[in-house]
């Protein structure tokens, strides 16, 4: 039950910013789509918002030392999906003051070149109210939102406020998706779709899951959206095989415990820098 | 009563999507969709009338878990109180809480899908108890996420969980109480689901756990009601009140009278009241009411009881509550030792620390009118209070 995919403008960010001048931010499935046009595998770290005072700084960082787009948490106290790495980054950006407010404050004042996602869970867009959260992420320079607790059956409320707020939702296919569900999901899917590695939560392992790459390759043969895998990426040599199926990869939970561990922005940034380059020479 | 100008309540089947009302639904990860819908589909077939699964639970409740269980009419405390109190004794089962009708039935679920191993979260830890219980009956490896504050005020019953075979994992994360051991298993059955069963222990978390854990307990609110018939002539009680933290004694207690004309009372915690102090949110696969801030982190709860300290409720609760057919009340710590020994002094019954809420709404209740005097009440008896003893003697000190 393979759904028509939405066509996407051919050519990146400056087509579509052109096309909507009042939106802040760059969206995200056609930037994605221009670099791996450009024939290079995807890099998308993550930062969780809020943590620690020089969190924007490592935001710079890492998208400067070659993030295709850049995931930011919006810490939730009770983080089901994630393992102890991004549940001690949350807890810690949320002891220190962070409400989604105060993060988005932070973005929209600086300059981001490439798509920021958010990634948090239902109840912080609940407890905003539908509308108001796409509006937030938006003012903020955010144009997608990864919301791990919202499946296919769940969407219902909250996709038609994204999509008129100019938010794209990016959806997680698990190893354990079935066919015609993940079809479904990939369609509905925007700004790229999230492969889940593995089964389990987030966090570092020292080997990249075998369902790793045959998730990839249904997601690849399912859908022309930019596919992403997950979970679990610790190494520069796991996200080169994680990204030999698929176009890209998220590295998250090493990122954060370098931060945690007391790096500066700019370590954290020559971790990017490696990430960059192994997926560069492939 | 019903609520005004609409159709009866009733607790049948939530809606395809899971929901009573705008209550419940699945809000989960992709990874655990495919479970709960394999979940639900056995239970669904599991639970068809006079199918060999219901014939299978009934048969182990009477022969192993003590079922039915008695109505208890409470002379001196009536007398005490001024209306006439029956206790329904799911103190008296195997385990010594309502808890084991639901495990009894999980596990009986757990051979169908053929799976070999259970994850259990618990409070007070009689829901630990109780799933390592079925498990060692079942032959299933179980694994219970415990808080760390809770494995400490209830050392007694890690014990015996490990004595039943069972391991306790302490959980460290958050308040380490009960909402973090719900997310520890939650996290642990994302990875272990192909031979795991969450074994969840109350009316709460994705469809189908609330409508499923409902139906596994509504055989004392089902006994309750026929008991009451034949003590009263074929009449109801005026009041039925039962504790709620999740609220799966209350659930398996309302289904029984939802139909009937008795007012149904369901007692939270003063400090967990997510009725009372609560705004719509999605939890643990649920929408649900839920204790939290202005952007939706979820408020710790705090009750001298682990079995209630609980941000939120089961999302039929919170329907009943928006359709009016139930009233959600609070107890506080002190009138619920008051109460206890209350019970402990006048019946000889030392209840444990969630009933004794209910208990304690109700004597306020009699006492400042709210309950007229001479009404019958039934009040569901969710656990003894042997697990709480080493607590109250060191609160009453």
């Amino acid at each position: 039950m393979s759904g028509p995919e939405a066509s996407s403008p051919p050519d990146g960010r400056q087509g579509w910013q052109a096309s909507e001048p009042l939106a802040r931010g760059v969206a995200v499935e056609p930037a994605l789509r221009a670099a791996r046009s450009s024939g290079r595998k995807l890099l998308v770290p993550y930062v969780t918002g809020g943590l620690g005072a020089r969190w924007v700084e490592v935001l710079q960082a890492v998208v400067d030392a070659g993030a295709d787009a850049v995931e930011v948490g919006l810490p939730f106290s009770d983080p089901v999906m994630d393992g102890p790495t991004i549940q001690e980054a949350s807890l810690r950006a949320l002891e220190g003051g962070a409400t989604p407010p105060s993060i988005l404050d932070a973005l929209a004042a600086v300059e981001v070149p490439v798509p920021v996602v958010a990634m948090t869970y239902y109840n912080l867009v609940l407890r905003a109210g539908h509308r108001r959260f796409a509006k937030m992420l938006v003012d903020g320079g955010v144009r997608g939102a990864i919301v791990p607790d919202l499946p296919l059956e769940e969407l219902g409320d909250w996709s038609p406020a994204a999509d008129a707020g100019g938010v794209e939702t990016v959806l997680l296919a698990a190893p354990v998706t079935p066919d015609d569900r993940l079809a479904e999901l990939c369609a509905r899917s925007h700004g790229f779709v999230y492969g889940v590695n593995l089964m389990g939560v987030t966090g570092e392992r020292t080997s990249l899951a075998a369902s790793a790459q045959v998730l990839a390759k249904r997601l690849k043969s399912a859908t022309d959206k930019p596919v992403v895998m997950g979970f679990g990426i610790s190494t520069p040599e796991q996200a080169v095989a994680a990204a030999s199926h698929a176009d890209g990869v998220v590295v998250a939970s090493a990122l954060m415990r370098l931060v945690l561990d007391g790096a500066s922005p700019a370590q954290v940034g020559d971790a990017v820098g490696a990430f960059r380059a192994a997926l560069d020479r492939g | 009563m019903t609520p005004s100008g609409d159709a009866p309540v009733r607790m049948g089947e939530p809606s395809a999507d899971g929901r009573f009302g705008s209550f419940g639904g699945r809000f989960l990860p992709e990874s655990l969709v495919p479970a709960c819908q394999e979940l639900e589909a056995a239970f669904r077939a599991a639970w068809a009338p006079d199918s060999a699964f219901r014939t299978r639970y009934r048969a182990l409740l009477a022969d192993y878990a003590g079922r039915p269980t008695p109505l208890t009419d409470c002379e001196r405390l009536s007398e005490e109180l001024g209306v006439r109190v029956l206790l329904k004794r799911e103190d008296l089962t195997h385990t010594g809480s309502h808890k084991i009708n639901n495990v009894i039935g999980q596990g009986l679920l757990t051979l169908e899908m053929g799976k070999s191993r259970l994850v259990a979260e618990t409070g007070a830890g009689q829901h630990g108890v109780a799933s390592a219980t079925a498990a060692a009956l079942f032959g299933l490896e179980c694994v219970v996420y415990m808080g760390e504050v809770d494995t400490e005020r209830q050392e007694l019953n890690v014990f015996r969980m490990k004595l039943l075979g069972a391991e306790v994992r302490p959980v460290t994360s958050g308040s380490r109480t009960l909402k973090d051991a719900v997310n520890e298993a939650l996290r642990d059955w994302v990875a272990s689901v192909e031979t795991t069963h969450y074994c969840l222990g109350s009316v709460m978390g994705p469809h189908p756990y609330p409508w499923m854990v409902r139906e596994l307990q509504r055989i004392l609110g089902d006994e309750a009601r026929e008991q009451c018939r034949a003590l009263l002539g074929g009449a109801d009680p005026d009041v039925v009140v039962a504790c709620v933290g999740g609220g799966s004694n209350a659930a398996g207690t309302f289904a029984g009278f939802v139909d009937t004309q008795a007012r149904l009372v369901g007692v939270e915690a003063a400090g967990g009241s997510a009725i009372g102090r609560g705004i719509p949110g999605v939890l643990h696969g649920m929408r649900s009411y839920l204790l939290q801030d202005e952007w939706g982190q979820i408020l710790e709860a705090h009750s001298i009881s682990a079995g209630l300290d609980y941000p939120g409720i089961g999302p039929e609760h919170s329907y009943l509550a928006d359709a009016g057919r139930a009233t959600y009340e609070v107890a506080g710590d002190e009138e619920v030792l008051a109460a206890l020994q209350l019970l402990a002094r006048t019946e000889g019954i030392i209840p444990a620390l969630e009933p004794a809420h209910a208990l304690a709404w109700l004597v306020r209740a009699a006492r400042d009118g709210t309950v007229a005097a001479g009404s019958t009440v039934m009040l569901t008896l969710s656990g003894r209070g042997d697990k709480d003893a080493e607590q109250v003697m060191a609160a009453l000190r």
